[in-house]
C-alpha cells in the first residue's frame, strides 16, 4: 500500500468533529435532559472516539504532507507545536475550573455533606494541585480528553514517520500496544490517586487507525467500504449494541440477555476503550460512510456549514465547550434546573459555539488576506485542526 | 439576587413544612421509596426470636456531626422508626459510619462485624468515597458482587444506599458510574436499593428542602436523615412484607 494522501479536504472530518464537539459539550452538563440525544445513550462507543479518531486523520493528513514536503524534522517540530498548543489551552482551562471550585467551595458549606464537600479539598493545597496539573496527573472531571491528545501528539512523530514508510507495520504495532496494555493493565497514574480516564496507551489504537486512513488507509479499503456484506454486519451489530444498551434503561429486560453473554460482556470499560467500543465506533463510522459521501451535496449546504465551522477550529471549540460546560453546570446549581432551562443553556451553549467559531474563521481570512503567505500552512484550515 | 433567591426558597421549605408537617415532607417522596425483593433473613429471624439487628455501614453521609448528630443522623431514625412500627420485636440498628472509606476497604471489616454483631440485615451506604478516589467504576462493582456473597453466607440480607444528591459537587464528583454500578448489582442480586440519590434529588426539586443553602445549622441535615431515616424503615417494612407473601405461597 502507498501513502496516497487524498489532496481534497474532506468536509465530512470538520463535519462530525463539529458534532462530536457540541455532543462532548452537552455530555458534560450533569443530568441534563438534552444529552439523551448523544449517541452515548444508543450505543457502546460515545463522541469522545471520533472526536479522537478523527483528530488522529487530520494529523496523518496535515502533518504527513508536511513530513513528505519538508521533511521528518520540520514536520515532526510542527506536531510537538501543536502539543505545546493543546498543552496551554488545558492550562488555561484548569486555571477556569480552579476558580469555579474556589467560588462553589465557598457557597456549599452544610453539615449535610461533610463528605463530598471533601471533594473539593484539592483547593486547599492549591500548590500541590498546580503541580500535579502541570504533570497532567491531577485532572479534574471532565478534563481528560486533552491530556489525551497532548500524550498522543507527543507520541506522533515517530509513528507518523512509520505510518509514511510501513502503514500496516504502524498499525499492527498499535494494536500490539493495545493488547499488551490489556493483558498488564499499563496506564499512566493520576493525582491523587488511580490511573488516567482515558488510558492513552488503549486510546491511542483509535488515533493510530485514524491516522492510518488519513495517510492512505481509507483508499486501500474503499472496497471493504463498498461491500453490501460489511454494511450488514456493521448494520447488525448497531443493533445488537442498541438493544443491549436498552436493557441499562428499561433493566426488567436484562433476563434476556443470556448469563454467560453478560459475564463475556460486562464491565464495557472506557478507560480502555474495551473493543466492544472499537467495533461499535467501526461499525457507525462504515454505515456514515457509506450514507454521507465526500460529494455529498449537503455538505455545502449553510444549514451544515455552522457544525463545519466549528469542527475546523476544534482545539478552540473544544475548550470553549469545557468553559461553557462548567457555566451550565454553575447555573442549574445555582439558578435554575427545570426542563426548560437545561434546554436553553444547551441551545445557547451551541450557539457560543458557533459564534465563537465564525468569529475565527472571519479573523483567519481577515488576517490571510491582509499578510503575505509568510506563515506555514494552517493546519486547521489544511483540513480542520490536527 | 442569589441570596435573595435562596431566602425566599428558605422561606418557602419552612413554610411547607410548617404547614404541612414532617411527615408530610418525607412522604412526598415515599413513591421513590420501593422493595424490589424480599428479606428471607431478616423474616426468618424476625419470625423466630422476635429480634432484628441492622448494621449501618457507611462513610461521612450516614452521620450528622456534633454531640446531637449521632442520635440525629438516620440510622438512629431508622431505630426509632422499626421499633414503632414493629412492635414487639426487639429492633437494634449498630451505626458503623468511618469517614474516607471505599467500598473494598468497607469489605475487608464485615466478615468481623458479621462476627462480633451478627446482624441480620446489612444497609450499605457506599459510592461516594470510591467516586471522590476516582476507583475504576468497574472495580467498584466487583467489589460489591463478591462482597454479597460474603454477607449472605454470614446470613445478612441486604439494603443498598446509593450517594446523596449533592447538586454543588457534580461538576467536581462524577457519581453517575458508581450509582449505576449499585443499581446494577442490586438488580442481578435481588437487593433492594434505598434510592437516597432520587430521593433528595426530588425534595430539592420540589423545595421541600433547600439543599443548596450555605449553612452550619442543622436543622435542615436533620429533617432529611429523619425522612431517610423513616423512609428506609418504610423500605424494610415494605420488603418484610414481600417476604411474608413469598413463603406463603411456597406453603
Amino acid at each position: 500500500m502507498l501513502p496516497t494522501a487524498p489532496a481534497e479536504r474532506d468536509l465530512r472530518l470538520d463535519l462530525f468533529r463539529g458534532l462530536a464537539l457540541w455532543l462532548i459539550f452537552l455530555d458534560h452538563i450533569p443530568s441534563n435532559i438534552v444529552n439523551w440525544i448523544t449517541i452515548r445513550n444508543y450505543g457502546f462507543s460515545d463522541a469522545a472516539e471520533i472526536f479522537v479518531f478523527i483528530s488522529g486523520y487530520t494529523a496523518a493528513f496535515v502533518y504527513g504532507r508536511a513530513m513528505h514536503e519538508r521533511g521528518t524534522i520540520v514536520a515532526s517540530a510542527r506536531i510537538l507545536r501543536r502539543a505545546w498548543q493543546v498543552y496551554v489551552a488545558h492550562i488555561f482551562i484548569f486555571v477556569i475550573f480552579m476558580a469555579e471550585i474556589a467560588y462553589l467551595s465557598h457557597s456549599i458549606d452544610n453539615p449535610l455533606y461533610n463528605e463530598e464537600m471533601g471533594a473539593l479539598d484539592f483547593i486547599k493545597e492549591p500548590g500541590d494541585t498546580l503541580i500535579q496539573a502541570l504533570l497532567l496527573k491531577f485532572k479534574p472531571v471532565f478534563m481528560d480528553v486533552l491530556p489525551l491528545y497532548i500524550v498522543l501528539l507527543l507520541g506522533f512523530p515517530p509513528v507518523l514517520w512509520l505510518l509514511l514508510h510501513a502503514p500496516t507495520i504502524a498499525l499492527a504495532a498499535s494494536a500490539v500496544l493495545y493488547t499488551l496494555a490489556w493483558d498488564f493493565g499499563w496506564n499512566l497514574p493520576s493525582y491523587p490517586t488511580g490511573q488516567w480516564y482515558f488510558n492513552p496507551l488503549a486510546w491511542q489504537l483509535i488515533f493510530v487507525f485514524g491516522a492510518w486512513c488519513g495517510v492512505g488507509g481509507a483508499t486501500w479499503m474503499r472496497p471493504f467500504l463498498r461491500s453490501r456484506t460489511a454494511l450488514g454486519v456493521a448494520v447488525a451489530y448497531l443493533a445488537f449494541a442498541f438493544l443491549i444498551v436498552m436493557t441499562w434503561y428499561f433493566p426488567r429486560y436484562t433476563v434476556y440477555i443470556p448469563k454467560a453473554m453478560q459475564d463475556w460482556m460486562y464491565p464495557i470499560d472506557k478507560t480502555n476503550m474495551d473493543v466492544l467500543r472499537f467495533v461499535h465506533f467501526l461499525a457507525l463510522a462504515l454505515v456514515t460512510v457509506r450514507f454521507v459521501s465526500v460529494d455529498w451535496p449537503g455538505l455545502k449546504s449553510p444549514l451544515l456549514k455552522p457544525m463545519i465551522m466549528c469542527g475546523q477550529h476544534s482545539l478552540e471549540i473544544f475548550c470553549l465547550g469545557i468553559f461553557l460546560s462548567f457555566l451550565g453546570q454553575v447555573f442549574t446549581s445555582e439558578i435554575s434546573r427545570s426542563i426548560g432551562a437545561q434546554i436553553l443553556i444547551s441551545a445557547l451553549g451551541i450557539l457560543a459555539m458557533i459564534a465563537v467559531a465564525w468569529l475565527i474563521s472571519w479573523y483567519k481570512t481577515v488576517e490571510g488576506r491582509a499578510g503575505p503567505q509568510s506563515k506555514p500552512p494552517d493546519a486547521d484550515l489544511a483540513g480542520g485542526a490536527a | 439576587m442569589r441570596a435573595l433567591a435562596g431566602a425566599l426558597f428558605a422561606l418557602l421549605a419552612s413554610v411547607t413544612i410548617a404547614s404541612a408537617g414532617m411527615e408530610e415532607a418525607c412522604s412526598v417522596a415515599a413513591h421513590l421509596v420501593q422493595a424490589d425483593a424480599g428479606l428471607p433473613r431478616v423474616a426468618a429471624e424476625i419470625a423466630k426470636s422476635h429480634s432484628l439487628t441492622i448494621v449501618v455501614a457507611g462513610t461521612t453521609s450516614s452521620t450528622l456531626p456534633g454531640t446531637k448528630g449521632a442520635s440525629l443522623a438516620y440510622p438512629a431514625r431508622l431505630e426509632v422508626a422499626l421499633r414503632e412500627s414493629l412492635p414487639g420485636v426487639a429492633v437494634k440498628v449498630v451505626p458503623y459510619a468511618t469517614p474516607r472509606r471505599t467500598a473494598a476497604e468497607m469489605a475487608e471489616t464485615f466478615p468481623k462485624i458479621i462476627q462480633n454483631d451478627k446482624p441480620t440485615l446489612v444497609v450499605w451506604q457506599t459510592g461516594t468515597y470510591d467516586a471522590m478516589q476516582g476507583i475504576a467504576p468497574e472495580l467498584f462493582q466487583n467489589t460489591l458482587e463478591q462482597t454479597v456473597d460474603v454477607l449472605r453466607d454470614g446470613g445478612a440480607d441486604i439494603i443498598f444506599m446509593n450517594m446523596q444528591y449533592s447538586p454543588r459537587t457534580d461538576a467536581v464528583l462524577a457519581s453517575q458510574a458508581y450509582a449505576e454500578a449499585i443499581r446494577w448489582v442490586g438488580l442481578e442480586s435481588g437487593i433492594n436499593l434505598f434510592d437516597r440519590q432520587a430521593l433528595m434529588r426530588h425534595w430539592s426539586e420540589l423545595g421541600t428542602f433547600d439543599l443548596l443553602a450555605a449553612t452550619k445549622s442543622l436543622d435542615t441535615a436533620a429533617q432529611v436523615h429523619e425522612c431517610i431515616g423513616g423512609l428506609l424503615a418504610d423500605l424494610i417494612l415494605q420488603a418484610l412484607k414481600m417476604s411474608e407473601t413469598e413463603s406463603r405461597e411456597t406453603k
